[in-house]
């Protein structure tokens, strides 16, 4: 119970919102890393996927990317980037680490999406007379849209995680006061900071429900 | 007169480095011996914990929603943040570590035994009770053994991301060779950064395999079947949840 009060305390007092250390600053810095970086992967997976998923290959490598992903640990590669050369450059090797872990969901369910698109409707098309590019952004992408929507869901809750574990290394972000909680030995700044980043990891997954759930029927796919 | 600073590999911090292998090789099967540990307990755990609950939400179909949803906004939370809000209750140990990956596993096995359950043709179910069989029977020798493919998916992935959410137990002190990678970023430590990350891909690999190997001796008929019979029902939905599932950070 004491606990509680305490870190309620810290989280109603002004002085811990404010400034270069206060939770406004963080939560922006986490915020425009985390944008950031969804972006970049997008614009890295997204193309790669389509055309892997469209031409149909590749995909032994578009679906084990995310078993290997798994299997590497965000820190250790958050560690080692920060130990080579870019890490003197400032925020270089969390976003490549965060753009890094980012890929493989995007990449594996974008690609899953196109190859699961009928490929009686795919036929049909062809049939048509359509051309490769007119199949693939009228055709495949809208079909494979909740699915490719699914991706950077993942994605980005993926990244608001990474993001996090990037005050471990130095990064800004909500992390940084789990962090300098850890190093002041205050339980209730630890856990007020923790709490803070598990409910904005929370409204974005919750943002993209509601999303989701306000989207067309064609965006929205089958209900998981 | 000094003696001239040692030139090996260690001196030079490079990465690879075999003096540091052979120095420090205590330290690293200590870290070795502790992440497994951490992992091994925490995803048995997750397992005990998670096929009771399983079994309820396909019991009482009304549990199905809490359970899955509550399981989610658990899987959602970031692993900092897991192991920061049980700070209070566990104090800097050992235990905080287990928990705390223990409730990520526990989220992929609920949904993988669910799937797999649910995969179960309704044919092998009647076929189970015009046997005669009682639902205790049915459940032991019919449906728990085709379940069996998709649960072990969901084992195959909670065991490898908590392998590789060990390390981050490092900010308590207990994170097996995470502690390495976090002892080796304060001192600009090369060659035990990248060998405790190197260590940490083989553990969940060979775990990964053995649990592949499990599998196999388990579902000796999938062997059979294999060439004629690619995927299996529960097999296919196991893999649909693999790619939307993701992963943990």
């Amino acid at each position: 119970m004491n606990t509680l009060s305490a870190v309620w305390t810290w989280l109603t007092t002004a002085a811990n919102w404010s400034g270069e250390n206060g939770v406004w600053h963080r939560l922006e810095q986490h915020l425009v890393l985390t944008f950031a970086c969804l972006v970049i992967s997008a614009l890295i997976a997204l193309p790669v996927a389509l055309t892997l998923g469209h031409l149909g290959r590749g995909g032994a490598l578009a679906i084990n990317l995310a078993n290997v992903g798994r299997a590497v640990p965000t820190f250790a590669v958050l560690v080692l980037l920060l130990l080579t050369p870019l890490g003197r450059h400032g925020q270089w090797p969390t976003i490549i680490a965060l753009v890094l872990f980012a890929i493989p969901p995007l990449l594996t369910n974008a690609y899953v999406g196109m190859r699961e698109v009928d490929r009686s409707v795919v036929r049909a098309a062809r049939g048509m007379g359509m051309t490769g590019t007119q199949l693939v952004w009228r055709v495949e992408v809208p079909l494979a849209f909740p699915l490719i929507l699914t991706g950077i869901r993942i994605a980005a809750v993926q990244l608001v995680a990474t993001a996090t574990l990037a005050a471990l290394v130095g990064g800004g972000g909500l992390g940084r006061i789990i962090t300098a909680g850890f190093n002041l030995a205050s339980t209730p700044q630890v856990v007020a900071g923790a709490v803070l980043v598990a409910v904005f990891a929370l409204l974005v997954e919750g943002a993209f429900e509601l999303a989701r759930r306000c989207a067309p029927d064609w965006a929205r796919g089958p209900v998981r | 007169m000094t003696a001239p600073p040692p030139d090996d590999c260690l001196a030079r911090n490079d990465w690879i480095c075999g003096d540091y292998l052979s120095t420090r090789r205590q330290i690293l099967l200590d870290a070795v011996g502790q992440h497994l540990q951490l992992t091994v307990i925490s995803v048995a755990l997750g397992l005990v914990i998670a096929v009771p609950l399983a079994l309820l939400a396909r019991r009482r179909r009304w549990t199905a929603g809490p359970v899955l949803g509550i399981t989610t906004v658990l899987y959602t939370i970031p692993s900092l943040a897991m192991f920061s809000l049980l700070l209070p209750v566990y104090g800097l140990s050992a235990t905080l570590v287990v928990v705390g990956l223990a409730l990520y596993s526990l989220t992929l096995l609920v949904r993988n035994i669910l799937a797999g359950l649910d995969g179960v043709p309704a044919e092998a179910r009647e076929a189970a009770r015009g046997m005669g069989f009682g639902p205790m029977r049915q459940l032991l020798t019919v449906e728990l053994p085709l379940a069996l493919p998709a649960a072990m998916a969901g084992l195959r992935i909670a065991t490898v991301s908590a392998v590789a959410l060990t390390t981050v137990g490092a900010i308590v002190g207990y994170g097996g060779l995470g502690n390495l990678i976090y002892a080796g970023m304060n001192s600009f430590f090369k060659a035990q950064v990248l060998t405790a990350s190197v260590l940490c891909v083989i553990i969940a690999v060979v775990l990964d395999l053995l649990l592949l190997g499990a599998e196999r001796l388990l579902t000796p008929w999938r062997r059979a079947g294999r060439r004629t019979r690619v995927r299996t029902r529960a097999g296919a939905g196991a893999k649909r949840l693999v790619t939307a599932a993701g992963r943990r950070t």
